[in-house]
C-alpha cells in the first residue's frame, strides 16, 4: 500500500483525472456527438419532407371543397326553349343547350344593369364568360325534368362560375397573374370584386365534388369524384371478394398441410419474388391475359378487381400465414387429441383464432391496392368516363375510374384548376386510407392475441 | 335458357342431394348418429359435392367447347375463294354473328317469328331494311352466303344451348344418385368431403405459380412477336428512342435505361443515407417513447400511395429546384427533371431502408454491443466498428430491394421526370425511364400489331428481368446473413 502511494508521488507528471478530457478522448467524445446528430437530422428531415408534403396537399386541395357560385333570376323564355309552346318534354329536348346559355347571358346581363354594376372595357362575351360552361346544361336538366313550371317564369338560379373566377375568389388567380393570362383579364376580376361586394358571387361548400362525374377540360369547376369513387368502391369489393378466400386457402394449404417438395418450395419461391414485381409488370399482364386474350371489356372495375387481386395476393398470403403461425401448435394437438380430423382442427380451431391478424392483413393490402395506380392506367381506366356504373353485378363491367387514376389523369390536365381539384381528391383518398389503417390498428389492438 | 338459369338449377339439385344423402344417412341408423363414419353433414356435403362440382365441370368444358365446334362448321360456308378481297374470315365471322344476333333481336321484338328467322332469303326479303326496323344497325348489305351461315349459326347455337343444359343437369343428377347410393354408416364421407377440400387449398396456393406463368407468359410472347419485326440488337444497343406510327421508328432502350438507372442512383443517395441514419438512431440511441412517436410517424410515408408523391413532385419538388437550382445555376429550366423525380422516389423509399434496417440491426445479439463497450468502445465506435460490419449483409440486402422498387416504380417518373429520352449527365434535365414508356406506349389508341406498341412488352420483360435479378440477389445476401447467428 505505502509502496504504491510512493511509487504515484515518484511520478514526475501527474496522472490527468478520467474525468478531464484529454485530445484523444475529446475527439471521440466529439465523433460521438456528430453521429448522433446525423441520426436526428435524418429523422428531422424525412418527417419534414412529410409535414411539407402534406402541408402542400392540404393547402392546394382543401379549396377544392368550395365553389364560387353566381346567383341571379333568369327568366326561361317560352319561345326559345319551347318554340311550339305544347310544353311537350321530347320536342323541347331538340332545344340545344346553346339556346339556354343566351338566356343565361340574358340573364346575368340584366342582373348586371339591374344593380348598376359596370367595370369600363368588358364586353359581352367577357361578361358572359363568368357563369361555367356547365351551367346551361344543368338548366337544360331541370327544365326538361318539370317543362309545366318551369318554362315561362323567373328562376332564381345559383349556377358555378368559371374556373378562373373561382380561382380569384380563393386565391390561386391574381390581377398580377391575369395580365398574362389570355383567359382572363385583370378587368373581369375588377367586375368580379364588385359582384362579391352586391352578393351575386360567393364561395360556397361544394358537395357535388364528391358526388359529380368528371368534367372536360373546359369546365374544371364542375368537375368530381362520383365516378371514380363508385370505381375504386366496386374494386375494393371485389378485390376483397377474390382476395381473402383464395389468400386464406392458399396460406392454411402452405402452412399446414403442403408436404416439403419440389412444388412448394416453387410456391414459396413464387409468392416471395410476386410481392416484389413492380406494379406495373401487373398492368402489362392485365393487358395481355385479361383485354387482350380473355377480351374482358376495357377500363372496367372486374380488370381493374383481378389485376389488384393478382397483386395484393402475396401480401395477404404473407400476412395470413405469419398469423396462422403464431397460433401455437397446443391448439392443433388439442383439437387432434378429441378426435377431430387434421382439417377440422384447422377449420374449426385455428382459423377463428388467426382472424383478426388476417384482416388485418387483408385491410393493409387493400389499402395499397387502393392507393395503386400504374397498373390501371394500362388497362384504360385513365379514360374520359362521364356516365356513373351501374349498380352491381352488370356495373362491375362498365367503363369506370379509379380515385389514384383520376388524381393522375388531372394532375395531367393544362388547366391549373385540375392541379386543386387533384389534390383535393387526394385528400378524398387519404381519408379512405386513415380509415382503413385505423380500422386494421383497432382490430390488431381490440382482438390481438398473445400467447 | 342462360347459363345463370343452368347454374341455379345445378344449385339447386345440389342443395337437394345435400338433404336427401344426410336424410339417408341418418335414417340408415334410425338416429343413432354415433354409429355414422362422418358426422351427418358431411354426407350431406358429399352430396353437394358430387352433384355440383361434375355438373360444373361440364358446364364450363362445354362453353369451352362450344365456340369452336360452331366456328369450324360455319367455315364451312366460307371457302377461301369466297371471301372478298381487302376481308377476312375473321371480319365475315363477326358479320355471321352480328346477322345472327339481329335475326334474334327481330325475333325477340316481335318482327319475325323463329320460323320466319330461319326462312328468309336475300332474294326475297331485304334483310337489311328489316334487321334496321327492329334497330339492329349492318355496316354492308347481307351477302346470300353471310345469311345462310347466320341461319346455320342460330340453329347451332340454340341446339348447343339446349344440349348444354341437359347434359349439365343430367351430370348433376348422376352425381347425386351417386352420392345418394353410396351413402351407408359406413361411408367414409368426411374422408372424401377433405380430399375435395385440399384440392381446392392446392389449387388456391398454385395462384401464385400461374400469376408468375402469366407475367412471363403474356411478355415473353408479344416481346417475340416485336422482336420479329425489330432486331433485338437495336433495341438492345441503340442510343436514339423515337417511336413513330407511321414506321421507321427507332427503338433503342439504352437512353431508357439509362434515365431509369440515373433517377434511381439519385434516389438510392437521398434514402440510404437519410433511411440508415434514421434507422441506427431508432435502433441504438433513442428512448421508448421517442421510438413510439417517430416509429409510426416514418411509417405513414410507407402508407401514402405513390400518385400523391408524384402530384408532390410535379406541384411542389419540381418548380422549388428549378426556381432554387437549376436556373441559377444555368443548369436548365425544366420543372421535371432526373433530380425531381430522384429525389421524391428517395423520399418514398426512407421508410422501406429505414424499418427493414431497423430490423436488422435489432437483430444483432446484444452480447457483441456488450464485448465492445468492455473493451471501452463508444457508443457511435461500437455502432461502426461491431454493430453495422454485423448487420451489413441485411443492409446491403435492403438497399438492393431498395433499388429494384426505385427501377419499378412508375407515377412519380411519369409525373417528374418528363418524356423525353437522352442520354445526358445534367440531373437537371428531363429525362424519362423504361417505366414512363411502357405507360405511354400502352395508353390510347394502340395497335397490337405495331412495333411501337409492342415495345412496351419487351421494356416491361427487360424491367421485370433486372427488379427480379436484384430481389434475388438481395435474398440471397439476406439469406446468407442469416446463418451467421443460427
Amino acid at each position: 500500500m505505502s509502496s504504491i502511494a510512493q511509487n504515484l508521488s515518484g511520478l514526475s507528471k501527474p496522472v490527468a483525472s478520467l474525468f478531464v478530457e484529454d485530445a484523444h478522448t475529446k475527439a471521440r467524445n466529439n465523433a460521438e456527438w456528430r453521429f448522433r446528430v446525423y441520426g436526428i437530422v435524418a429523422i428531422v428531415i424525412s418527417l419534414l419532407t412529410l409535414a411539407i408534403m402534406l402541408w402542400s396537399i392540404f393547402s392546394d386541395g382543401i379549396s377544392a371543397f368550395r365553389q364560387a357560385t353566381l346567383k341571379f333570376p333568369v327568366e326561361i323564355t317560352a319561345d326559345v326553349i319551347d318554340p311550339k309552346g305544347n310544353r311537350n318534354r321530347d320536342e323541347m329536348a331538340k332545344t340545344t343547350t346553346v339556346s339556354y346559355a343566351k338566356l343565361l347571358e340574358t340573364g346575368f346581363a340584366a342582373e348586371l344593369v339591374k344593380r348598376g354594376i359596370s367595370v369600363e372595357g368588358l364586353s359581352a362575351k367577357d361578361i358572359s364568360a363568368f357563369v361555367s360552361k356547365d351551367a346551361p346544361a344543368e338548366l337544360r336538366n331541370a327544365t326538361l325534368a318539370d317543362p309545366a313550371n318551369m318554362v315561362g317564369t323567373t328562376v332564381e338560379l345559383s349556377v358555378l362560375a368559371s374556373g378562373r373566377i373561382d380561382g380569384y375568389l380563393k386565391g390561386r388567380v391574381t390581377k398580377e397573374s391575369a395580365v398574362n393570362d389570355s383567359n382572363i383579364s385583370p378587368a373581369q376580376l375588377e367586375l368580379a370584386d364588385r359582384l362579391k361586394q352586391a352578393g351575386v358571387l360567393s364561395v360556397a361548400w361544394n358537395p357535388d365534388f364528391i358526388s359529380n362525374p368528371d368534367a372536360s377540360d373546359q369546365r374544371p369547376e364542375a368537375a368530381g369524384l362520383g365516378v371514380a369513387i363508385l370505381g375504386s368502391a366496386y374494386m375494393m369489393l371485389l378485390v376483397l371478394v377474390m382476395c381473402l378466400p383464395v389468400g386464406i386457402a392458399a396460406s392454411i394449404y402452405l402452412e399446414e398441410f403442403a408436404p416439403k417438395n419440389f412444388w412448394t418450395d416453387m410456391i414459396e419461391v413464387n409468392i416471395a419474388n410476386l410481392a416484389a414485381v413492380p406494379s406495373i409488370v401487373y398492368g402489362i399482364l392485365g393487358l395481355a391475359i385479361f383485354i387482350n386474350f380473355a377480351g374482358f371489356p376495357q377500363s372496367s372495375s372486374l380488370v381493374g378487381a383481378l389485376v389488384l387481386s393478382l397483386m395484393t395476393l402475396p401480401t395477404v398470403i404473407i400476412a395470413t400465414r405469419a398469423s396462422i403461425r403464431a397460433v401455437p401448435p397446443s391448439i392443433r394437438d388439442a383439437a387432434l387429441g378429441i378426435g377431430a380430423s387434421k382439417m377440422q382442427s384447422v377449420f374449426h380451431h385455428v382459423l377463428p383464432l388467426a382472424m383478426p391478424g388476417i384482416l388485418t392483413g387483408t385491410i393493409l393490402g387493400l389499402a395499397t391496392a387502393l392507393g395503386e395506380t400504374a397498373p390501371l392506367l394500362l388497362i384504360g381506366m385513365v379514360a374520359f368516363v362521364d356516365n356513373y356504373p351501374a349498380a352491381p353485378v352488370t356495373g362491375f363491367l362498365d367503363p369506370a375510374t379509379a380515385l389514384p387514376v383520376q388524381i393522375f389523369g388531372w394532375a395531367q390536365r393544362a388547366d391549373p384548376a385540375f392541379i386543386e381539384r387533384s389534390a383535393g381528391a387526394i385528400i378524398v383518398l387519404l381519408f379512405f386510407l386513415l380509415i382503413m389503417n385505423v380500422v386494421a390498428i383497432v382490430l390488431r389492438r381490440q382482438f390481438e392475441r398473445r400467447w | 335458357m342462360s347459363v345463370t338459369i343452368v347454374i341455379a338449377l345445378v344449385l339447386l339439385i345440389a342443395v337437394a342431394a345435400y338433404l336427401a344423402a344426410r336424410y339417408r344417412a341418418t335414417a340408415a341408423v334410425k338416429g343413432e348418429v354415433k354409429s355414422l363414419h362422418s358426422l351427418p353433414s358431411y354426407y350431406g356435403w358429399h352430396g353437394f359435392i358430387m352433384s355440383f362440382v361434375p355438373a360444373i365441370l361440364v358446364l364450363t368444358l362445354w362453353l369451352i367447347v362450344q365456340p369452336m365446334v360452331i366456328e369450324s362448321q360455319i367455315k364451312g360456308f366460307f371457302p377461301p375463294e369466297k371471301i372478298a378481297d381487302g376481308s377476312s374470315l375473321a371480319l365475315v365471322m363477326s358479320d355471321v354473328r352480328r346477322v345472327a344476333g339481329g335475326l334474334d333481336a327481330a325475333v325477340a321484338a316481335g318482327a319475325m317469328t323463329d320460323r320466319e328467322a330461319s326462312m328468309v332469303r336475300t332474294e326475297f326479303t331485304d334483310v337489311r331494311d328489316k334487321l334496321a326496323a327492329v334497330g339492329v344497325a349492318l355496316g354492308s348489305d347481307v351477302t346470300k352466303e353471310v345469311l345462310a351461315a347466320a341461319q346455320k349459326y342460330r340453329e347451332l347455337f340454340s341446339w348447343g344451348v339446349s344440349g348444354r343444359m341437359i347434359l349439365t343437369i343430367l351430370a348433376a343428377l348422376l352425381g347425386a344418385a351417386y352420392a345418394f347410393m353410396v351413402t351407408t354408416p359406413q361411408f367414409r364421407a368426411r374422408n372424401r368431403v377433405e380430399v375435395v377440400v385440399l384440392g381446392l387449398l392446392m389449387v388456391s396456393s398454385s395462384i401464385a405459380i400461374l400469376t408468375t406463368v402469366g407475367i412471363v407468359y403474356s411478355m415473353f410472347s408479344e416481346s417475340l412477336d416485336f422482336f420479329s419485326q425489330y432486331p433485338a440488337s437495336d433495341f438492345f444497343f441503340g442510343l436514339t428512342w423515337s417511336p413513330n406510327f407511321r414506321g421507321d421508328s427507332e427503338l433503342g432502350i439504352l437512353p431508357l435505361l439509362w434515365g431509369t438507372l440515373y433517377i434511381s442512383f439519385i434516389s438510392m443517395l437521398v434514402s440510404v443515407p437519410i433511411g440508415l441514419f434514421t434507422a441506427i438512431y431508432l435502433a441504438e440511441y433513442a428512448d421508448a417513447r421517442t421510438r413510439a412517436f417517430v416509429k409510426p410517424a416514418i411509417e405513414i410515408i410507407a402508407g401514402i400511395p405513390s400518385v400523391v408523391f408524384g402530384l408532390f413532385a410535379l406541384v411542389t419538388v419540381g418548380p422549388f429546384l428549378r426556381d432554387w437550382f437549376a436556373e441559377p445555376m444555368g443548369l436548365g429550366n425544366s420543372g421535371s427533371s432526373v433530380m425531381t423525380a430522384g429525389i421524391v422516389i428517395g423520399i418514398m423509399n426512407i421508410p422501406f431502408i429505414s424499418s427493414l434496417s431497423d430490423d436488422i440491426i435489432n437483430a444483432v445479439p446484444q452480447s457483441l454491443r456488450d464485448g465492445s463497450y468492455g473493451l471501452g468502445a463508444t457508443r457511435s465506435e461500437t455502432i461502426k466498428q461491431v454493430v453495422l460490419p454485423a448487420a451489413l449483409p441485411g443492409i446491403v440486402g435492403a438497399v438492393l430491394m431498395a433499388a429494384s422498387r426505385a427501377i419499378g416504380e412508375t407515377m412519380i417518373v411519369t409525373m417528374g421526370a418528363g418524356a423525353a429520352a437522352k442520354l445526358d449527365l445534367n440531373p437537371f434535365e428531363a429525362m424519362t425511364a423504361i417505366t414512363v414508356k411502357i405507360v405511354g406506349q400502352l395508353t390510347g389508341d394502340t395497335d397490337f400489331a405495331a412495333p411501337e406498341t409492342l415495345v412496351a412488352f419487351a421494356l416491361g420483360l427487360t424491367l421485370f428481368v433486372i427488379t427480379l435479378g436484384l430481389n434475388v440477389l438481395a435474398l440471397q445476401v439476406v439469406r446468407r446473413y442469416r446463418e451467421q447467428y443460427e
